[in-house]
């Protein structure tokens, strides 16, 4: 091994497999070898046999349905909101002098600990659950695309002056383009914290959703089902941000070259 | 807006001094010197000085990029008070737009001036092929060598058929060879044009050679804070090629420009 020398794309497969594989096998090691009790922890053919009869028997598929699009409904519209916001902080100075600090402040508020007043506000809809995947991403959003689109290199910024840019053009067709990539990749980091808030939003005052199936499952004691949940959250999260980098690829294939 | 009558054609610099404030309770830096200035249209001036003299200073305040603290300029009766597209730049970074093509880049500047599709695509044609750009057209700026991304950046900017071309240090970080065939292809642009035609152009380099090469007048700069402090003409007729390099005017021209600008970076060394 040397520093910071590329894999190849087999070996980087490969390992990364490998450590699923160890993952798993230690997890059958220490449940099917007694390690531990069952009732604690199931095994990961139990955990199997658990999500089966959830797909088959409970309609699971509803549940993933209904916390995906709460997670892409709340991220989207956060993300509707703060890129732009973002984008002009970076680029005026003086709307980020106006926002920035309460942005800094806002984005160390806990969206977990709004949950009750947001209950309070906006009971336990549908409203409720996007607005505290809203206030989860919203404003680390906006801090981050600040940051990138105030980075915009200034050399480049003055060759669009020298070739007549004026100020629209100026923040249309280079500063966006050239934060462009980084947004996006803010945005896929964003997106999975969002997962985690809607599964937390799940867990209180919900009747369905993964969470709320999580929730069930601890009442039953099942501890296959709710691994299994928490296993799909897990799938999920890798299979949107495969899909994420790949789009981004697509999108911006002169960032990568 | 170009005046009447009485204009003064060509670059007209007038007084022209920079400080630059200091940094809490560092000394303001004084960069530039009262400095005047005339170019007439369709001169190659070549600006030679040691680091920090404030050769960019002056270039960017011709460019608008920067203020003069006093002084000013005027590009053909024109007072300069921003940037513009009458006065193309190439600076010594590379500052292609890497999300845009070869093509793109040369094409920004008539795109943002809003010119039609149609003949944004045939002005980039012909700067693609003046600059030898031909089979790199769609290539992205990150796939280009160094040389290839300053003969886009040269392209660009005149493709925009600017009044006057700044170049700051254009080929500085480039290896001797390409410079070289650079000098020769920036030369072969410029004389395409017919004499009463041909672009103004500032040159700014610390390179002796490539200053004499290149340009019909030759200024030293003094050490900091910056001046003009010598003026050459250089008599060799256009078009050159790179044999006038081996020639005794040449070589005489050379000469007296490296007594002067020893003095100077003898100078800013010990500064
Ligand atoms: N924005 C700035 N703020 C403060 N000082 C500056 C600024 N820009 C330039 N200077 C100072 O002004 C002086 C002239 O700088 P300038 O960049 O014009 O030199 P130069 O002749 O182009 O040098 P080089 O050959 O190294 O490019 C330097 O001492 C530099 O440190
Ligand atoms: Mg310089």
């Amino acid at each position: 091994m040397e520093p910071l020398k590329p894999v190849s794309a087999t070996a980087r497969l490969l390992l990364g497999i490998g450590f699923f594989a160890l993952f798993i096998g230690l997890w059958a090691l220490v449940t099917l070898g007694g390690f531990v009790q069952p009732l604690f922890l199931a095994s990961p053919g139990q955990a199997l046999a658990a999500g089966w009869s959830l797909f088959t028997e409970y309609n699971f598929l509803g549940d993933i349905g209904m916390t995906v699009w709460r997670v892409l409904g709340g991220f989207l519209v956060a993300a509707l909101m703060a890129v732009p916001l973002g984008l002009m902080m970076g680029a005026y100075k003086p709307v980020e002098a106006f926002f920035e600090p309460f942005i800094s402040f806002a984005r160390y508020l806990p969206a977990s600990a709004f949950i009750p007043l947001l209950i309070l506000w906006a009971g336990v809809g549908e409203a409720q659950k996007l607005s505290v995947i809203i206030l989860g991403s919203v404003f680390q959003i906006v801090i981050m695309v600040a940051v990138i689109a105030g980075a915009t290199r200034i050399d480049l910024v003055e060759a669009a002056y020298t070739l007549g840019a004026r100020q629209g053009g100026i923040l249309r067709r280079v500063i966006i383009p050239a934060a462009a990539p980084q947004v996006m990749e803010a945005l896929r980091l964003v997106l999975g914290w969002a997962w985690t808030y809607v599964i937390v939003a799940e867990l209180i005052g919900a009747q369905s959703g993964i969470g709320h199936m999580i929730m069930d499952s601890q009442r039953l004691l099942d501890t296959g089902q709710m691994i299994f949940g928490i296993v799909v959250i897990g799938l999920i999260g890798l299979v949107t941000d495969l899909l994420f980098k790949a789009l981004n690829r697509r999108l911006f294939r002169w960032a990568s070259l | 807006m170009s005046g009447g009558t009485g204009a003064v054609r060509g670059l007209s610099i007038r007084g022209l001094t920079r400080t630059f404030p200091g940094q809490g309770r560092a000394a303001p830096t004084l960069a530039l010197q009262p400095t005047d200035l005339d170019v007439a249209p369709g001169e190659f001036v070549s600006i030679l000085g040691p680091s920090g003299c404030g050769k960019s200073t002056l270039l960017r305040i011709v460019a608008g990029l920067d203020r003069p603290t006093a002084g000013g300029v005027t590009l053909n009766g024109r007072q300069v008070t921003r940037p513009g597209p009458d006065r193309g730049m190439v600076f010594q970074s590379y500052t292609l737009f890497p999300w845009l093509t070869v093509a793109q880049n040369i094409g920004f500047g008539l795109r943002e001036r809003g010119l039609p599709e149609g003949q944004v695509r045939a002005i980039s044609e012909k700067f693609i092929a003046r600059t030898g750009l031909r089979g790199f057209e769609n290539h992205w700026p990150r796939q280009l060598s160094g040389g290839m991304q300053q003969r886009t950046a040269l392209a660009r900017a005149l493709a925009n058929d600017p009044e006057i071309l700044l170049l700051d240090e254009p080929f500085g970080a480039l290896d001797h060879q390409t410079r070289e065939l650079m000098q020769e292809l920036l030369l072969e642009v410029w004389g395409s044009d017919t004499p009463d035609t041909r672009k103004t152009v500032l040159f700014v380099t610390h390179d002796i050679d490539e200053a004499v090469f290149l340009a019909n007048r030759v200024l030293v700069m003094s050490a900091r804070p910056g001046r003009v402090k010598a003026e050459v003409p250089v008599p060799l007729p256009y078009p050159r090629d790179w044999t006038v390099k081996t020639s005794p005017e040449f070589a005489t021209l050379k000469a007296r420009l490296m007594a002067e600008i020893r003095e100077e970076v003898r100078k800013a060394a010990l500064a």
